[in-house]
Protein backbone atom coordinates (compact mmCIF):
# COMPACT_ATOMS: atom_id res chain seq x y z
CA UNK A 1 0.00 0.00 0.00
CA UNK A 2 1.55 3.20 -1.00
CA UNK A 3 0.63 6.98 0.05
CA UNK A 4 -0.52 8.18 -3.09
CA UNK A 5 -3.66 5.67 -2.65
CA UNK A 6 -3.69 6.49 1.06
CA UNK A 7 -2.90 4.51 3.90
CA UNK A 8 -6.35 2.27 4.81
CA UNK A 9 -6.43 0.18 7.35
CA UNK A 10 -9.37 -1.79 9.18
CA UNK A 11 -10.94 0.37 11.72
CA UNK A 12 -10.80 -2.73 14.12
CA UNK A 13 -6.54 -3.19 13.85
CA UNK A 14 -6.49 0.62 15.37
CA UNK A 15 -8.43 -0.35 18.15
CA UNK A 16 -6.18 -3.77 18.98
CA UNK A 17 -3.22 -1.72 18.82
CA UNK A 18 -4.94 0.78 21.35
CA UNK A 19 -6.06 -1.65 23.59
CA UNK A 20 -2.28 -3.15 23.31
CA UNK A 21 -1.11 -0.25 24.54
CA UNK A 22 -3.40 -0.23 27.32
CA UNK A 23 -2.25 -3.40 28.49
CA UNK A 24 1.50 -2.47 28.20
CA UNK A 25 1.35 0.85 30.24
CA UNK A 26 -0.84 -1.06 32.91
CA UNK A 27 1.84 -3.35 32.95
CA UNK A 28 4.73 -0.73 33.23
CA UNK A 29 2.79 1.12 36.09
CA UNK A 30 2.43 -2.46 38.22
CA UNK A 31 6.37 -2.80 38.40
CA UNK A 32 6.29 0.21 40.10
CA UNK A 33 3.53 -0.54 41.95
CA UNK A 34 5.04 -4.20 43.31
CA UNK A 35 7.94 -2.57 43.92
CA UNK A 36 10.65 -4.59 41.48
CA UNK A 37 14.14 -3.52 42.62
CA UNK A 38 17.06 -3.42 40.13
CA UNK A 39 18.24 -5.39 37.22
CA UNK A 40 14.79 -7.11 37.18
CA UNK A 41 12.46 -3.34 36.97
CA UNK A 42 15.37 -2.18 34.55
CA UNK A 43 14.72 -4.86 32.01
CA UNK A 44 10.95 -4.43 32.53
CA UNK A 45 10.72 -0.68 32.27
CA UNK A 46 13.12 -0.84 29.01
CA UNK A 47 11.46 -3.57 27.31
CA UNK A 48 7.03 -2.80 27.79
CA UNK A 49 9.12 0.89 26.18
CA UNK A 50 10.31 -0.70 23.39
CA UNK A 51 7.27 -2.53 22.77
CA UNK A 52 5.06 0.46 23.02
CA UNK A 53 7.15 2.68 20.84
CA UNK A 54 7.74 -0.21 18.40
CA UNK A 55 3.90 -0.25 18.14
CA UNK A 56 3.13 3.47 18.00
CA UNK A 57 5.69 4.00 14.98
CA UNK A 58 4.79 0.52 12.90
CA UNK A 59 1.10 0.97 13.07
CA UNK A 60 -0.19 4.60 14.15
CA UNK A 61 2.56 6.24 12.18
CA UNK A 62 2.29 3.65 9.66
CA UNK A 63 6.24 2.85 9.28
CA UNK A 64 5.37 -1.00 8.65
CA UNK A 65 3.74 0.06 5.30
CA UNK A 66 5.83 2.39 4.12
CA UNK A 67 9.08 1.96 1.96
CA UNK A 68 12.40 0.33 3.25
CA UNK A 69 14.10 4.00 1.67
CA UNK A 70 11.92 5.98 4.00
CA UNK A 71 12.00 3.91 6.84
CA UNK A 72 16.14 2.95 7.08
CA UNK A 73 16.19 7.38 6.48
CA UNK A 74 14.30 7.56 10.01
CA UNK A 75 15.03 4.55 12.38
CA UNK A 76 18.79 4.13 11.53
CA UNK A 77 20.21 7.90 12.30
CA UNK A 78 18.75 7.98 15.80
CA UNK A 79 21.16 4.76 16.19
CA UNK A 80 24.17 7.43 16.80
CA UNK A 81 22.18 7.99 19.76
CA UNK A 82 23.49 5.05 21.64
CA UNK A 83 27.20 5.84 20.89
CA UNK A 84 26.29 9.25 22.70
CA UNK A 85 24.55 7.18 25.91
CA UNK A 86 27.38 5.20 25.73
CA UNK A 87 30.22 7.92 25.69
CA UNK A 88 27.87 9.98 28.61
CA UNK A 89 27.56 6.80 30.55
CA UNK A 90 31.57 7.09 30.91
CA UNK A 91 31.69 10.34 31.59
CA UNK A 92 29.75 9.72 33.90
CA UNK A 93 30.82 7.35 35.82
CA UNK A 94 34.02 8.99 35.66
CA UNK A 95 32.70 12.09 37.36
CA UNK A 96 30.74 10.25 39.79
CA UNK A 97 34.04 8.09 40.82
CA UNK A 98 36.16 11.37 41.43
CA UNK A 99 33.45 13.43 42.75
CA UNK A 100 33.58 10.26 45.61
CA UNK A 101 37.90 10.63 45.91
CA UNK A 102 37.66 14.81 46.60
CA UNK A 103 34.27 16.30 47.24
CA UNK A 104 33.37 13.53 50.31
CA UNK B 1 8.67 5.59 -11.33
CA UNK B 2 12.13 6.24 -12.10
CA UNK B 3 13.94 4.67 -9.30
CA UNK B 4 17.61 3.87 -10.93
CA UNK B 5 20.70 4.97 -9.35
CA UNK B 6 22.43 6.08 -12.72
CA UNK B 7 22.64 10.11 -13.25
CA UNK B 8 20.08 11.26 -14.97
CA UNK B 9 20.21 12.67 -18.69
CA UNK B 10 20.15 16.47 -17.27
CA UNK B 11 23.26 15.55 -15.32
CA UNK B 12 25.57 14.24 -18.71
CA UNK B 13 26.44 17.72 -20.09
CA UNK B 14 27.47 19.98 -17.36
CA UNK B 15 31.38 19.84 -17.68
CA UNK B 16 33.54 21.36 -14.36
CA UNK B 17 33.82 19.43 -11.00
CA UNK B 18 31.50 22.52 -9.42
CA UNK B 19 28.76 22.52 -12.57
CA UNK B 20 29.00 19.02 -12.42
CA UNK B 21 27.53 18.99 -8.48
CA UNK B 22 25.42 21.41 -9.17
CA UNK B 23 23.68 19.73 -12.19
CA UNK B 24 23.49 16.46 -9.48
CA UNK B 25 21.77 18.44 -6.44
CA UNK B 26 19.09 20.05 -8.97
CA UNK B 27 18.13 17.83 -10.98
CA UNK B 28 14.62 16.11 -9.62
CA UNK B 29 16.02 12.62 -8.79
CA UNK B 30 13.44 11.46 -6.24
CA UNK B 31 14.57 9.05 -3.22
CA UNK B 32 11.35 9.01 -1.05
CA UNK B 33 8.07 8.23 -2.65
CA UNK B 34 5.40 10.23 -0.70
CA UNK B 35 4.41 13.27 -0.70
CA UNK B 36 6.88 16.25 0.04
CA UNK B 37 4.84 17.28 3.22
CA UNK B 38 5.15 13.99 4.40
CA UNK B 39 8.84 13.41 4.06
CA UNK B 40 9.39 16.45 5.73
CA UNK B 41 7.16 16.07 8.70
CA UNK B 42 9.49 13.08 8.97
CA UNK B 43 12.51 14.96 8.13
CA UNK B 44 11.38 16.94 11.49
CA UNK B 45 10.45 14.53 14.06
CA UNK B 46 13.49 13.14 13.35
CA UNK B 47 15.57 16.09 14.42
CA UNK B 48 12.68 16.08 17.23
CA UNK B 49 14.11 12.68 18.29
CA UNK B 50 17.86 14.29 18.38
CA UNK B 51 16.86 16.77 20.52
CA UNK B 52 15.02 14.96 23.22
CA UNK B 53 17.40 12.24 22.92
CA UNK B 54 20.02 15.00 24.19
CA UNK B 55 17.83 15.77 27.51
CA UNK B 56 16.95 12.55 27.99
CA UNK B 57 20.89 11.83 27.75
CA UNK B 58 21.50 15.07 29.87
CA UNK B 59 19.40 13.75 32.59
CA UNK B 60 21.21 10.40 32.62
CA UNK B 61 24.70 11.67 33.06
CA UNK B 62 23.67 14.26 36.03
CA UNK B 63 21.97 11.30 37.70
CA UNK B 64 24.52 8.69 37.18
CA UNK B 65 27.50 11.60 38.43
CA UNK B 66 25.61 12.55 41.25
CA UNK B 67 26.71 11.63 45.09
CA UNK B 68 23.47 12.78 46.50
CA UNK B 69 20.49 10.23 46.37
CA UNK B 70 18.20 10.75 43.48
CA UNK B 71 14.79 11.66 44.79
CA UNK B 72 11.85 8.74 44.27
CA UNK B 73 9.89 9.58 41.97
CA UNK B 74 7.26 6.78 43.14
CA UNK B 75 6.61 8.56 46.06
CA UNK B 76 7.17 12.39 44.53
CA UNK B 77 4.41 12.03 42.45
CA UNK B 78 2.13 10.25 44.63
CA UNK B 79 -1.07 11.12 45.10
CA UNK B 80 -3.10 11.22 48.22
CA UNK B 81 -6.82 9.52 47.59
CA UNK B 82 -8.87 9.02 50.77
CA UNK B 83 -6.20 8.90 53.31
CA UNK B 84 -3.91 6.05 50.98
CA UNK B 85 -0.76 7.13 49.08
CA UNK B 86 -1.12 5.81 45.55
CA UNK B 87 2.49 6.40 43.67
CA UNK B 88 2.13 7.37 40.35
CA UNK B 89 -1.12 7.84 40.10
CA UNK B 90 -1.73 11.30 38.14
CA UNK B 91 0.92 10.50 35.52
CA UNK B 92 -0.51 6.77 34.96
CA UNK B 93 -3.55 8.33 33.89
CA UNK B 94 -1.96 11.40 31.60
CA UNK B 95 -0.32 8.32 30.48
CA UNK B 96 -3.83 6.56 29.38
CA UNK B 97 -5.22 10.21 28.48
CA UNK B 98 -2.40 10.28 25.47
CA UNK B 99 -2.23 7.15 24.52
CA UNK B 100 -6.26 7.55 23.84
CA UNK B 101 -5.51 10.59 22.35
CA UNK B 102 -3.40 8.89 19.78
CA UNK B 103 -6.07 5.94 19.10
CA UNK B 104 -8.72 8.93 18.03
CA UNK B 105 -6.10 10.34 16.14
CA UNK B 106 -5.34 6.91 13.90
CA UNK B 107 -9.08 6.51 13.47
CA UNK B 108 -9.00 10.44 12.30
CA UNK B 109 -6.83 9.40 9.90
CA UNK B 110 -8.73 6.44 8.52
CA UNK B 111 -11.81 8.58 8.18
CA UNK B 112 -10.10 10.93 6.15
CA UNK B 113 -8.45 8.26 4.17
CA UNK B 114 -12.39 7.62 3.47
CA UNK B 115 -13.15 11.37 2.39
CA UNK B 116 -15.59 11.17 5.36
CA UNK B 117 -14.17 14.62 6.59
CA UNK B 118 -16.87 15.21 9.02
CA UNK B 119 -16.25 12.31 10.94
CA UNK B 120 -12.26 12.97 10.56
CA UNK B 121 -12.45 16.47 11.97
CA UNK B 122 -14.81 15.40 14.84
CA UNK B 123 -12.34 12.93 16.19
CA UNK B 124 -9.45 15.27 15.67
CA UNK B 125 -11.08 17.63 18.57
CA UNK B 126 -11.64 15.17 20.46
CA UNK B 127 -7.66 14.28 20.32
CA UNK B 128 -7.00 18.17 20.76
CA UNK B 129 -9.53 17.62 23.60
CA UNK B 130 -7.44 14.81 25.17
CA UNK B 131 -4.79 16.80 24.27
CA UNK B 132 -6.04 19.61 26.35
CA UNK B 133 -6.80 17.51 29.53
CA UNK B 134 -3.21 16.42 29.58
CA UNK B 135 -1.75 19.49 29.84
CA UNK B 136 -4.42 20.65 32.21
CA UNK B 137 -3.32 17.75 33.90
CA UNK B 138 0.62 18.61 34.20
CA UNK B 139 0.30 22.16 34.96
CA UNK B 140 -2.00 20.66 38.11
CA UNK B 141 1.58 18.27 38.81
CA UNK B 142 3.94 21.62 38.16
CA UNK B 143 1.67 23.73 41.01
CA UNK B 144 1.52 20.84 43.38
CA UNK B 145 5.05 20.16 42.89
CA UNK B 146 6.21 23.80 43.43
CA UNK B 147 3.81 25.09 45.75
CA UNK B 148 4.12 21.91 48.34
CA UNK B 149 7.10 20.19 47.20
CA UNK B 150 9.07 23.42 47.41
CA UNK B 151 10.92 21.57 43.81
CA UNK B 152 12.90 24.47 42.15
CA UNK B 153 15.62 24.22 39.23
CA UNK B 154 18.57 24.67 41.74
CA UNK B 155 16.91 22.52 44.07
CA UNK B 156 14.43 20.56 46.34
CA UNK B 157 14.10 19.31 49.66
CA UNK B 158 14.19 15.30 49.04
CA UNK B 159 17.50 14.93 47.34
CA UNK B 160 19.49 15.54 44.45
CA UNK B 161 19.58 19.16 43.07
CA UNK B 162 19.82 18.52 39.54
CA UNK B 163 15.85 16.50 39.88
CA UNK B 164 14.35 19.77 39.93
CA UNK B 165 16.58 21.33 36.61
CA UNK B 166 15.76 17.79 34.55
CA UNK B 167 12.15 17.73 35.47
CA UNK B 168 10.99 20.99 34.21
CA UNK B 169 13.39 21.08 31.26
CA UNK B 170 12.15 17.78 29.75
CA UNK B 171 8.55 17.98 30.88
CA UNK B 172 8.10 21.36 30.20
CA UNK B 173 9.91 20.64 26.85
CA UNK B 174 6.90 17.59 26.01
CA UNK B 175 4.13 19.68 27.61
CA UNK B 176 5.23 22.90 24.88
CA UNK B 177 4.72 19.78 21.85
CA UNK B 178 1.75 18.84 23.25
CA UNK B 179 0.54 22.27 23.30
CA UNK B 180 1.58 23.18 20.03
CA UNK B 181 -0.12 19.84 18.53
CA UNK B 182 -3.36 21.18 20.08
CA UNK B 183 -3.06 24.49 18.09
CA UNK B 184 -1.92 22.25 14.72
CA UNK B 185 -4.81 19.97 15.29
CA UNK B 186 -7.51 22.22 15.86
CA UNK B 187 -6.35 24.43 13.00
CA UNK B 188 -6.05 21.64 10.50
CA UNK B 189 -9.79 20.02 11.48
CA UNK B 190 -11.17 23.96 11.39
CA UNK B 191 -9.94 23.77 7.67
CA UNK B 192 -10.86 20.33 6.50
CA UNK B 193 -14.46 21.51 7.90
CA UNK B 194 -14.94 24.69 5.68
CA UNK B 195 -13.78 22.44 2.64
CA UNK B 196 -10.05 24.08 1.96
CA UNK B 197 -8.13 20.94 1.02
CA UNK B 198 -10.80 20.04 -1.04
CA UNK B 199 -9.87 22.92 -3.80
CA UNK B 200 -7.31 21.15 -6.27
CA UNK B 201 -4.93 24.14 -6.30
CA UNK B 202 -3.99 23.75 -2.42
CA UNK B 203 -3.07 20.26 -1.75
CA UNK B 204 -4.51 18.33 -4.79
CA UNK B 205 -7.30 17.84 -3.00
CA UNK B 206 -6.73 15.19 -0.91
CA UNK B 207 -7.05 14.73 2.90
CA UNK B 208 -3.54 13.90 3.60
CA UNK B 209 -2.64 16.56 5.45
CA UNK B 210 -4.71 15.00 8.26
CA UNK B 211 -2.20 12.04 8.03
CA UNK B 212 0.93 14.11 8.46
CA UNK B 213 -0.98 15.76 11.05
CA UNK B 214 -1.25 12.72 13.26
CA UNK B 215 2.39 11.76 12.84
CA UNK B 216 3.33 14.80 14.52
CA UNK B 217 0.72 14.28 17.31
CA UNK B 218 1.63 10.39 17.54
CA UNK B 219 5.56 11.59 17.91
CA UNK B 220 4.27 13.27 21.03
CA UNK B 221 2.59 10.19 22.37
CA UNK B 222 6.09 8.38 21.23
CA UNK B 223 8.22 10.79 23.61
CA UNK B 224 5.80 10.47 26.24
CA UNK B 225 6.69 6.74 26.41
CA UNK B 226 9.91 7.53 26.95
CA UNK B 227 10.03 9.81 29.19
CA UNK B 228 7.42 7.74 31.33
CA UNK B 229 10.07 4.72 31.71
CA UNK B 230 12.96 6.94 32.23
CA UNK B 231 12.21 9.55 34.41
CA UNK B 232 8.85 8.55 36.50
CA UNK B 233 9.52 4.79 36.44
CA UNK B 234 13.45 4.56 36.51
Amino acid sequence: MTSATGQQHPISLYLKIWGLLFVLSTLSYLVDYFNFHSYLRWTLILALMLMKAGLIVAFFMHMAWERLALVFAILIPPLCLLVLVGLMATEADYTFLTRLSFFR
Amino acid sequence: MNTTTAPSPAAAPATGRWRQLVADWSSDQQAFQVSWGKAMMWIFLLSDTFIFSCFLTGYMTVRMANTVPWPNPSLVFSLNIGGVEVPLLLIAIMTFVLISSSGTMAMAVNFAYRRERVRAAILMFVTAGFGVCFVSMQVFEWSKLILQEGVRPWGNPMGAAQFGSTFFMITGFHGLHVTAGVIYLVTVAVRLLRGRYDAVGKTGGNYQIVEIAGLYWHFVDLVWVFIFALFYLW
